[in-house]
């Protein structure tokens, strides 16, 4: 793909009224799932030829709102706007008659069908009932013209790279005469080339008047890009700044802190003797990597202690807690338990060493739904004895009902299937699940995640709990007081290495905020 | 535990009692049964005894499905078995015969397992490969002729009898016993069904997905070739063109009917045999009726579709909604 330096979407006919009613105005925006509020009172105002970044964790939101916004799901309370009129659509489609396009990460066209024939799907000009091909062509490579795109549109789509994709996406979107783009994580798969010729016809576009909300978790591309930030967290509305007057160190707060004063207080200041490394008692990770995966590192854990796995979505904990599970290979260093090497190539080895993992994706990765809380809670003990050797069904209820009380999770009813419990009676499934095994190292990511208020009490008194009997833990959390407020040790992330570690004194909001942030300025456009 | 059926088997036992009626309202003599030789005899009989190819793939099959796999080859590999067995039975000792037949079986099952769990190809596609395969090389077997022999041990397996039973009954019940015994006795059962519901993540729970699938396919291999033996015995030779045809087909309707999800996950044995016997209860009361044998697939087709519209959850919900309204 070659591509002139320039943009030739002239900005002449985009004088952009002055607002007087924005462009879009969403305000109260609000949708439970189940009673769990997955948005609550959203408000997100996009003017004319602004591109505007949505940011947040994941469980922010952010997808949630995209999809109440253009009717995917319908909403609970709020209004949506368009130029002050109100708009209720009912589905993608109506949002899209309504002006409101979205291309989302994953490209929705066909790949098997040309370029030409994406972008007029469902629109083909006809002539006494046929397809007019040639008109169809000449129309698709003049649209393509104006986003600088010189390509055989009548090749199959998918014989282009995703960055063109992504691009056809956005063409057909515009051409269907949309005034709003929204973009979700459009950049994910792209490279820097790709990016850069993304941004040009963002910036060409938002000339022309168009207002552009962009979600990505790429903080550099916001800084290169957007002209405001909105930030969303646990479902609520942090703030909407100016780019230019917001600091990196202060979104990053935004987006993972809760207010500095209230966060850095309540940090228990921890015995340092207490959580001294046993000299022989330890599980060290040398060296440990995956090339393209993770950066190898270095992660000693003593008995009895917490580590916290901090940094920004993307940056590599989850990739690092598969690491250490075995659930991905390491291609280079080794591990060490109580002195002895280690081989940790499936998920098998390490339950075998006594190590437990409640992954972050709890419903795809983590439960059976369809089995029983009692199923759920004995898998792992079971697969660890083998087949052969059955836990009776007497020893299963008892298990079951041991954990069911301890971890209170409700309802009390061993035999239901698990899938129909909160996600927070979920999560204590699942760490039942682990504690069965009796382990020496738990591996949580994002265990508060996607629960109820009470839940997350109840979870972390737990955590609290489980360190001072000796278990040792590795948590991964976008929650930086929740961290601060039971890790021992915090391992800072970004771009799928480890940056920094902060012990003793230094585990506090602030000092994690400024690790990340820190690290980054060097790499910001 | 292993025997009894589940309470949510109220839909087949109906469907099985209500097909049953009907096939002694079309023939009265349905349910006479008489002794001869020592062996009964009767209609009922007959529908266990022409049954049992069927549930025999379909306790096989049951397993695959649980673990969201799909067994396509199995009518391919009782010719196979059958083709075998039916070659040897005159010139071999019959243990020599039946390891043969079984071996080959459980081969092919290797084969599919390895397919599947190793190489991850999509189980349709694997056992395509060797449904079309298998076939051909039961031909082979065979040099395509129809074999046939007089080997009074190997005709057992077809028309003998045990307690007046005839021996494939005896042998499907057998199967079905032994396999529930070892299935939910151990915590296979359990890891089936984990696999088959959620692969990710039971790999991460520590099962061993890949060897759990591979003796899935294995299993349903080796049941295979049991109903390839009961069928070359029952007709004295082996036809590899015709034997065990179109099976896999009725293996999967009787697995369905039973309850079990395409998708993965809880299963159950007993029902898949009384999914075969439904089947087999069908064909042998359309026989009983003198209807045209193509009446066959069209009321076969009928009867599945009222036992899944009988689990299905939203039809329930349409019933509850029905309800609300006329009360």
């Amino acid at each position: 793909m070659s591509l002139p330096p320039t943009m030739s979407l002239s900005p002449t006919d985009a004088v952009p009224p002055i607002d007087a009613a924005p462009l879009l105005a969403v305000r109260g925006l609000s949708k439970s799932f189940a009673g769990f509020p997955a948005l609550a009172g959203i408000d997100v105002t996009l003017r004319h030829g602004e591109i505007h970044a949505l940011l947040g964790e994941n469980g922010a939101g952010k997808s949630t709102f995209i999809k109440a916004v253009t009717g995917v799901i319908a909403r609970d309370a709020g209004t949506v706007a368009l130029e002050g009129a109100e708009i209720a659509p009912r589905s993608a489609q109506e949002a899209l008659q309504a002006g409101i396009a979205t291309v989302y990460q994953e490209v929705s066209l066909l790949p098997n069908l040309s370029v030409a024939q994406n972008l007029f799907l469902g629109r083909q000009p006809m002539r006494f009932g046929l397809v007019r091909e040639g008109e169809m062509r000449r129309r698709a490579a003049a649209l393509l013209r104006d986003f600088d795109l010189d390509i055989d549109v009548g090749a199959p789509l998918g014989d282009y790279s995703v960055a063109v994709q992504h691009l056809v996406a956005i063409a057909r979107a515009v051409d269907m005469s949309a005034r709003i783009l929204i973009l979700d994580e459009p950049t994910a798969s792209l490279d820097a080339h790709e990016v850069e010729i993304l941004f040009r016809v963002m910036r060409g576009l938002a000339g022309r008047g168009l207002g552009i909300l962009f979600v990505t978790h790429f903080l550099d591309q916001v800084y290169a890009i957007s002209d405001r930030i909105t930030v969303l967290r646990n479902g609520r509305l942090v703030g909407e700044r100016e780019t230019a007057a917001l600091p990196r160190m202060e979104l990053i707060r935004m987006m993972l802190g809760r207010e500095l004063s209230e966060a850095t207080s309540e940090h228990p200041a921890k015995d340092a003797a207490e959580t001294a490394p046993e000299a022989g008692g330890a599980i060290r990770f040398e060296g440990f990597g995956k090339a393209g995966y993770v950066a190898p590192f270095d992660l000693a854990l003593a008995s009895g202690e917490v580590v916290g796995l901090a940094g920004l979505l993307g940056s590599g904990r989850t990739e690092t807690a598969r690491l250490l599970f075995g659930a991905e290979a390491a291609d280079s260093g080794r591990l060490t338990i109580d002195g002895r090497s280690v081989r940790l190539a499936s998920p098998r080895d390490a339950i075998a060493q006594g190590f437990g993992y409640c992954p972050e994706e709890r419903k795809t990765e983590g439960i059976v739904a369809e089995l029983t809380v009692r199923e759920n809670i004995v898998l792992a003990v079971q697969a660890r004895r083998g087949a052969l050797h059955p836990l009776s069904r007497r020893e299963q209820d008892e298990i079951a009902r041991r954990f069911i009380t301890m971890l209170d999770i409700r309802p009390p009813d061993p035999e239901r299937p698990i899938g129909l419990l909160s996600g927070g009676n979920q999560q204590k499934a699942l760490l039942a699940r682990w504690l069965a095994t009796q382990p020496r190292l738990l591996i949580l990511d994002e265990p508060t995640r996607g629960i109820d208020v009470g839940a997350h009490a109840e979870i972390i008194r737990l955590i609290r709990q489980l360190c001072t009997e000796g278990l040792t833990l590795v948590v991964i959390s976008s929650e930086l007081e929740e961290i601060v407020s039971y890790a021992d040790r915090v391992v800072v992330m970004r771009d799928r290495r480890q940056i920094a570690t902060l012990e003793g004194e230094a585990v506090n909001v602030t000092a994690i905020l400024q690790a990340i942030a820190a690290d980054a300025a060097p790499l910001a456009a | 535990m292993s025997l009894t059926l589940p309470r949510k088997g109220l839909p087949q036992i109906s469907a099985f009692i209500i097909v049953l009626l009907i096939n002694f309202a079309v023939s009265p003599q349905f349910f006479d049964l008489r002794l001869q030789d020592g062996r009964l005899f009767g209609s009922l009989i007959d529908v266990f005894n022409r049954g049992a190819p069927v549930a025999l793939l379909s306790l096989g099959m049951v397993l695959v499905v649980a673990t969201r796999g799909i067994d396509l080859s199995v009518g391919a590999v009782m010719a196979i078995s059958g083709a075998l067995a039916a070659t040897l039975a005159d010139t071999q000792p019959l243990p020599v015969v039946l390891l043969a037949a079984l071996g080959a079986g459980l081969l092919c099952g290797l084969w599919n397992g390895i397919l599947v769990a190793v190489l991850r190809i999509q189980p349709i596609v694997a056992t395509l490969i060797l449904m079309v395969a298998g076939r051909g090389v039961a031909q082979l077997i065979t040099e395509g002729r129809i074999v046939t022999f007089t080997s009074p041990g190997l005709a057992w397996f077809g028309g003998g009898s045990i307690l007046g039973l005839p021996v494939p009954v005896v042998l499907t019940a057998s199967v079905l016993a032994v396999a529930a015994l070892v299935v939910r006795g151990s915590a296979l059962g359990l890891l089936i069904e984990a696999t088959g519901a959620n692969a990710r993540a039971s790999a991460l729970a520590g099962i061993e997905t890949r060897m759990t699938t591979i003796a899935v396919y294995v299993w349903s291999g080796f049941c295979a070739s049991l109903a390839g033996i009961v069928a070359a015995a029952d007709i004295l030779g082996a036809d590899a063109n015709n034997a065990g045809l179109w099976l896999e087909l009725d293996a999967i309707l009787a697995v369905v009917i039973a309850g079990s999800s395409l998708l993965g996950g809880r299963f159950s044995l007993a029902l898949a045999v009384l999914g075969a016997l439904i089947i087999q209860a069908m064909n042998t009361g359309i026989l009983l009726a003198g209807f045209r044998p193509e009446f066959n697939l069209v009321v076969k087709a009928v009867v599945v579709l009222v036992v899944l519209l009988a689990q299905s959850p939203r039809l329930s919900g349409l019933g509850v909604l029905l309800a609300r309204r006329s009360a």
